[in-house]
């Protein structure tokens, strides 16, 4: 059985949808962990979870980054141990220098909160490996800065190192402005590290996990992560 | 003591859709000469430090570590002493 540990700010929102999801539909260890405990609990994967930490203030992830908790994170992810953030999460990992870039305010400047397409950009990661390289998935999107933005070096080097894992795209995996739902840099929906265990992705697939919500899709990244916990036990 | 008044502000390549939002209104409301507008955030820190280029140290290192993001943020610093 995995282990997940999900973080718990002030003002996260995600928290027991992504605890729901690991025990409830995947079956597996789920706890929480407080932002000022320094134990993460052996976990085999760190769940950063979405919402609106410390009520987004000065910038989305900004004030997080400095929780009891993230040093731990750091060093768990040093080590190699996955760490996947989620909408929130994953601004709190760009903040907290786990991987690079910064959100900027969506482009048209609305809260998007729809179901939108991804397109598997890359199955060589933790996060990605039971699906199909081009796989489409529907996947809901909830936030107001989730416009990826970074400079032409780090853009340069996340296209050249398969570092960009999923895109904005259209249901048939095109590519195209009309199907970017913030303005992010060459559609960019989700990226990992160099070490490829820390994965930031905007899409919710945590809230995509059952036939009641509309989509099982985000049991893909999920059962991809469990592949690599049972074969890291193993 | 210092009181230090920190600017942040998007980098001029950075896209900034509120002042965007807020130049457009501007526009609605007649002010054509208006021909952008770009928001930033200010902040005040007092500092309890009695030596003009620490208290710039300080301040410095507050924007560089918390305050601003320098990926897509620019700051300036102005110190008085109080």
């Amino acid at each position: 059985m995995a282990r997940f540990s999900v973080l718990v700010f002030p003002g996260s929102n995600c928290d027991h949808d992504a605890y729901h999801a690991v025990r409830h539909v995947m079956g597996h260890e789920g706890r929480f962990v407080w932002h000022k405990d320094t134990d993460l609990g052996n976990p085999d994967v760190v769940i950063v979870p979405g919402g609106f930490s410390y009520g987004d203030y000065l910038r989305c992830g900004a004030i997080a980054r400095f929780s009891p908790v993230m040093r731990e994170v750091k060093a768990f992810a040093d080590r190699g141990g996955l760490v996947i953030g989620i909408c929130n999460g994953f601004q709190i990992l760009l903040e907290s220098h786990l991987l690079p870039g910064v959100m900027l305010h969506n482009a048209h400047l609305k809260f998007a909160c729809k179901d939108v397409y991804l397109r598997t950009e890359s199955t060589a990661s933790p996060y990605t490996s039971a699906l199909r390289k081009g796989q489409v998935l529907r996947i809901p999107i909830a936030h107001g800065e989730g416009n990826y933005h970074c400079d032409a070096d780090t853009r340069k080097r996340l296209q050249d190192e398969d570092r960009i894992l999923f895109r904005y795209c259209g249901a048939d995996g095109s590519l195209d402005d009309a199907h970017n739902p913030n303005g992010s840099l060459d559609h960019i929906a989700g990226i990992c590290n160099e070490g490829r265990n820390v994965l930031g992705m905007m899409p919710h697939p945590e809230r995509a996990m059952e036939k009641t919500v509309g989509s099982t899709d985000g049991r893909f990244i999920f059962e991809s992560m469990l592949r690599h916990a049972v074969a890291a036990a193993g | 003591m210092y009181l230090a008044r920190i600017t942040v502000t998007l980098r001029p390549s950075i896209l900034d859709p509120k002042g965007k939002a807020a130049g457009e209104a501007l526009h609605q409301l007649g002010y054509a000469d208006i021909r952008s507008v770009r928001i930033g955030k200010h902040i005040e820190l007092r500092l309890d430090v009695s030596d003009e280029s620490e208290a710039h140290a300080l301040a410095d290192e507050a924007c560089r570590k918390l305050l601003a993001n320098e990926v897509m943020e620019d700051f300036t610093i102005h110190l008085e002493r109080i």
